[in-house]
């Protein structure tokens, strides 16, 4: 397993020049692909961690994450050679450029246990930012680089870093469709379940432990929910007719989920346990559809047509009168709120092409983060820096990232399938 | 088969051009639909009202295909849903299927409740002529399951589609 690892991460080290970082072999279809700039850049030093040949690979893993995110720029750290234990000499530091130097050191504590011990310090004001040390086994050495990344980026930029959080997303080969969950650099996919029907809208628990996702293979729309540590699946909505579309409320007991059991897709509410408690939240002669809760849990997003063609409209969660949220365009769906409740994710089409638009909800404001021409299925990154989408490029369909300025982007493909139905995960949902 | 076609052929006419001549060839097609339709009860091979024969007019002509993001059923489709709504109307234990299916443009979501909106369209003729509610379960299938696979103007209109399915 340490040397499955091992070569894996060999890998990471090999393609960082270029930009395409590609997995280990079995795995060896994916690609990423970065363009773009970050705003502000903050040069940091990552050196390579001593004390075991895991520890050059944990600083690999570590550069491309905070890489990836824009929002650094990452110093040479050719020759450092140093230990958690080591003295920096800052000024030697701020010479080469950097504002901040992270280091640290791998020890095998017994077999296939390790302990990394990481420091962060600002060599500006020569203080030390931080300092930890996380055990775990060989298997999760990328998850601890992915944690020690993410205690970088909060020291440094102020808010939580995502590089721990997992996604979920449908790959489709052939005519078998993977429901699949992977970290959030899209390494170490993991198959949550196989059919040969289609499989959409994957909507993660608030908690990380479950996935609610449509699946068609009773030979029509099913909400499910799967729980993913044990591969326990309860359908949560099978009526006459669709079932699709599912959403959680921020506490996770209850799920909102399109039904057509009454004619055409409206609204309703069921306790996510079981699928119990049906109530219906819309009332409109025409199309609801694709619920998203607000932060608050107070309000229910959602897409309708009631107007003649698809807008996004607002309606309090006890029901009541339902407020249209946008108006550019003649087509926007697929509502998603940033995690501070200001900002709308939308897919809006704009001279025939699909693109992921972002609306300021108190000023109306929409930045148009990308340039299609099928970009579907936008979600945040839990700390609503990022966002995830499923784009489209010499006719298939690419897992794709673009920060929430519309300024650093990046496609992951893979070359044998295609990937649908992206969702970024919660935070907390380790295994 | 080849009525299908050709009906399949007038409506991408129709989508590309939205000229005249191609609404005459669509009239064309719509009278051979009714033809068909006209031929009910009748002694032609066609004629037979069995939707599990697979030469009678049931089980031929059972597709409607739809504009770009509409629902509204043609005019020239009426003949063949007042064929199927009539067959039911008078065989009341028989119950279908309607299945709505959408082009590959847009949001898995959107199309799923646009597929079932065209379902629910011809549902709702159907019922208008005398088939009863209990008869017909309608579903979606959304752009999920697409009969052409590519990505042509004619690709998007044969998927662009509702169709009625007997169940035995």
């Amino acid at each position: 397993m340490s040397r499955s690892i091992f070569k894996n991460l060999t890998f990471f080290f090999a393609s960082i020049a270029t930009m395409a970082l590609v997995s280990s072999p079995v795995n060896a279809q994916l690609r990423v692909d970065i363009s773009g700039t970050g705003a502000q850049q903050f040069p940091v030093a990552v050196a390579d961690f001593s004390g075991d040949p895991a520890g050059r690979l944990i600083a690999e893993v570590i550069r491309a994450d905070l890489t990836r995110s824009g929002q650094f720029r990452l110093i040479n750290t050719t020759g450092a050679e140093l230990s958690v234990d080591s003295q920096i000499a800052f000024k030697e530091w701020r010479i080469r450029g950097a504002d901040y130097v992270a280091y640290g050191s791998v020890s095998q504590v017994a077999e296939g246990q390790y302990e990394v011990k990481y420091r962060l310090v600002d060599v500006i004001n020569e203080q030390e930012l931080d300092a930890v040390a996380i055990n775990g086994t060989d298997r999760e050495l990328r998850r601890i680089a992915h944690q020690v990344a993410d205690r970088i980026y909060e020291k440094i930029t102020g808010v939580p870093g995502v590089f721990a959080t997992r996604i979920a997303y449908v790959l489709k080969q052939g005519n078998t469709y993977e429901l699949q969950i992977a970290d959030a650099d899209g390494q170490n996919p993991q198959i949550a379940l196989r059919s040969r029907e289609p499989i959409i809208s994957p909507a993660w628990s608030p908690d990380g432990k479950k996935l609610a996702y449509v699946s068609f293979e009773s030979g029509k729309p099913v909400v499910y929910v799967h729980e993913l540590a044990s591969s326990q699946r309860v359908p949560v909505a099978n009526f006459k007719g669709n079932n699709s579309a599912p959403a959680w409320s921020p506490d996770g007991q209850t799920l909102a989920v399109v039904l057509t059991r009454d004619g055409l897709s409206q609204i309703y509410l069921v306790n996510a346990a079981d699928g119990s408690n049906l109530r219906r939240l819309t009332r409109s002669p025409l199309i609801d559809t694709e619920p998203v809760f607000s932060p608050d849990g107070q309000s229910i997003f959602f897409t309708s047509d009631r107007s003649g063609k698809p807008q996004i409209y607002q309606i309090p969660v006890t029901g009541g009168e339902a407020r249209r949220v946008t108006f550019n365009g003649d087509y926007n769906i697929s509502p998603r709120i940033s995690p501070d409740g200001q900002n709308l994710l939308v897919v809006t089409r704009r001279d025939g092409q699909f693109r992921v638009g972002l609306v300021d909800l108190a000023t109306g404001n929409e930045t148009l983060l990308t340039d299609g021409p099928d970009d579907q299925s936008p979600s945040f990154a839990p700390n609503g820096k990022q966002v995830l989408y499923a784009a489209k490029q010499g006719g298939r369909n690419m897992l794709a990232g673009v920060s929430s300025d519309g300024r650093m982007r990046q496609t992951l493909s893979v070359l044998n399938g295609e990937i649908r139905e992206p969702t970024w995960g919660p935070y907390g949902q380790n295994p | 088969m080849n009525l299908r076609l050709v009906k399949s052929f007038s409506v991408i006419g129709f989508t590309l051009t939205l000229a005249a001549c191609s609404s005459v060839s669509l009239d064309d097609a719509a009278s051979g639909d009714a033809g068909a339709a006209g031929g009910m009860g009748g002694a032609s091979a066609s004629g037979v009202m069995d939707p599990f024969n697979p030469s009678s007019v049931l089980a031929t002509d059972r597709s409607v295909y739809f504009e770009f993001n509409s629902y509204s059923v043609g005019e020239q489709y009426r003949p063949l849903v007042n064929t199927h709504a009539q067959y039911l109307a008078s065989n009341p234990e028989q119950t279908i299927l309607i299945e709505g299916n959408t082009d590959a443009r847009g949001g898995a979501e959107y199309n799923l409740a646009l597929g079932n909106r065209r379902a629910e369209a011809v549902r709702r003729m159907m019922t208008l002529i005398g088939a009863r509610d209990a008869q017909i379960e309608t579903i979606s299938f959304g752009k999920e399951k697409p009969k052409a696979l590519g990505d042509t103007e004619a690709d998007y209109a044969e998927n662009r589609r509702a169709d009625i399915v007997y169940l035995r």
